[in-house]
């Protein structure tokens, strides 16, 4: 209980670590990192540590769960062992499992999954260090690995948090902020279309705070689907050059 | 994959939502018959039955004694499992739970923990290391639709249900008394489930509307008209404005929803 009077935000109106209410944290994002994978990325944000790879369209196991006219679309979210505080067993918890269900919804609007029948396309996830917010980091990572794996697509999917602590509603929340905090909201969001393909919440909020936490977090989404489309522009950059070479 | 009729009726439940009707001639803001009924298992702690027309789920509690988590010593523990009988419907097999039951149980859980419904801290027998651990079992008997909501109402229904065993504590054992005083429920969160078809909201979609939906949207709110859970489900999509409009629709129905559970 004792934990729960620490102030997140101080008299100067800024976070923990020094943020503003409204700014997100460094992100750093490489893109093309695995050879083995069609397509992959990692992301940094703040002390999370987010890499995601993925594998097809290719031939679905078990073959019964092909569709005849479309490609099925399947997501594993993972944390390892090591990624958070205490030990985190490696068997895929319930909270992962549902979280692997709500980050390939958030991602499957943006693919164009007729064009590819009976086949099946594999996203992993693997979260080596968690620090708040992973899932929207995952799916900003996971939409990149299937830009760079070559998967058509209506746009990128890029994923925000926004909460409220301390009587303040913030964005991009981090670890201690989500746990202590009075609510969290993840959004994702295809900014071409203007439309939001994750959202959950909890924790609670009246009306307009929510009305309040989505706008930040949209604006949140769209910061950083600059950076997501600058890392994309980039690698093609990168590889016309050594076609050219 | 869908026969001949099923397709046919699915174009008219689409036409019809167009149009702001229902083929169950329903409004698109109508919830089905709602029915709630109480304490149906003896051997429970507590139970409910919630109908929400043709849809039936059954909620079971039970309280035992266990250690409290190491971050909350002083409150009691919540555990929501969700079981889809196989006998509710064809698409449900036999097995460890699949991630729909997984979904469904959390969402559950979340209305019920965020909202603060239970007072956890009453649970505590010894801090940090005796607490109260109450099982809520969510039991799927027919699906027709809407499991979200009816599981939700359902869960708060048997939770009013509970009652905890009377205990007193000698020479630091637990001696579980005779009698029993009821679970200290002071929330009533009500999940409230939005289906998109069409571009269209409908509310409390039944089964064949969820088959033909592109999304779905539950909030659960509060007893103060707050929100405290939401989730998106499908691979559809919403703009933030449908979004908002939600919001406010789910405030009022949650409250209409409230007036039926007997605190």
């Amino acid at each position: 209980m004792s934990q729960k009077l620490e102030k997140l935000i101080d008299k100067k109106g800024l976070r923990l670590d020094g943020r503003k209410p409204d700014e997100l944290r460094s992100i750093k994002i490489e893109m093309g990192l695995s050879s083995n994978a069609d397509g992959s990325a990692y992301i940094e944000q703040g002390k999370n540590k987010i890499l995601a790879a993925v594998f097809g369209p290719r031939e679905l196991h078990p073959k019964h769960l092909a569709l005849q006219n479309r490609m099925v679309l399947k997501c594993r979210y993972h944390m390892a062992p090591f990624s958070v505080q205490e030990r985190k067993s490696p068997a895929p918890s319930r909270r992962e499992i549902e979280l692997s269900k709500v980050i390939r919804e958030a991602l499957e609007p943006s693919i164009f999954l007729d064009y590819y029948p009976r086949t099946g396309i594999d996203i992993f996830v693997e979260v080596l260090q968690a620090d708040g917010s992973t899932r929207c980091a995952s799916i900003v990572a996971a939409s990149l690995a299937l830009a760079d794996a070559g998967i058509p697509m209506r746009d990128l999917v890029v994923a925000c948090s926004a909460g409220k602590v301390d009587d303040t509603i913030i964005l991009d929340l981090m670890d201690v902020e989500d746990k202590l905090g009075t609510a969290d909201v993840p959004v994702a969001l295809m900014p071409n279309l203007n439309v939001i393909t994750l959202l959950q919440m909890d924790g609670i909020l009246t009306l307009e705070e929510f009305e309040k936490a989505v706008n930040l977090a949209l604006e949140g989404c769209k910061k950083i689907y600059e950076l997501q489309k600058d890392v994309l522009r980039d690698k093609y950059v990168s590889v016309k050059e050594e076609v050219e070479e | 994959m869908a026969s001949v009729v099923t397709r046919l009726k699915q174009k008219q439940i689409i036409q019809l939502i167009s149009k702001g009707k229902r083929l169950d001639e329903r409004g698109l803001m109508d919830y089905r018959e709602t029915k709630i009924e109480q304490g149906i298992i003896e051997r429970a702690e507590g139970s409910a039955r919630v109908f929400l027309g043709k849809t039936e789920v059954l909620v079971g509690t039970k309280i035992e004694t266990g250690e409290p988590f190491p971050d909350t010593p002083n409150e009691g523990v919540l555990t929501v499992n969700a079981e889809l009988v196989p006998l509710a419907s064809s698409t449900f097999e036999p097995g460890p739970p699949d991630e729909n039951s997984i979904e469904l149980a959390r969402i559950v859980d979340r209305g019920i923990r965020e909202s603060k419904a239970i007072d956890l801290e009453k649970l505590c027998i010894a801090p940090g290391k005796k607490v109260f651990v109450v099982f809520v079992d969510v039991y799927v008997l027919n699906h027709d639709g809407n499991l979200i909501d009816a599981s939700a109402l359902a869960a708060v229904a048997a939770l009013l249900n509970t009652k905890m065993p009377n205990y007193e504590i000698e020479d630091d054992e637990v001696k579980i008394k005779s009698g029993h005083s009821p679970l200290p429920v002071r929330r009533h969160p009500i999940t409230v489930t939005f289906a998109k078809i069409n571009d269209k909201f409908v509310v409390d979609p039944w089964l064949e509307e969820e088959q033909i939906m592109d999304a779905r949207l539950s909030m659960a709110i509060d007893d103060d008209g707050n929100i405290c859970a939401i989730q998106k489900g499908g691979s559809g999509y919403f703009t933030p404005e449908q979004v908002f409009e939600a919001s406010k629709t789910a405030k009022e129905k949650a409250e209409e929803i409230r007036k039926k559970l007997k605190k």
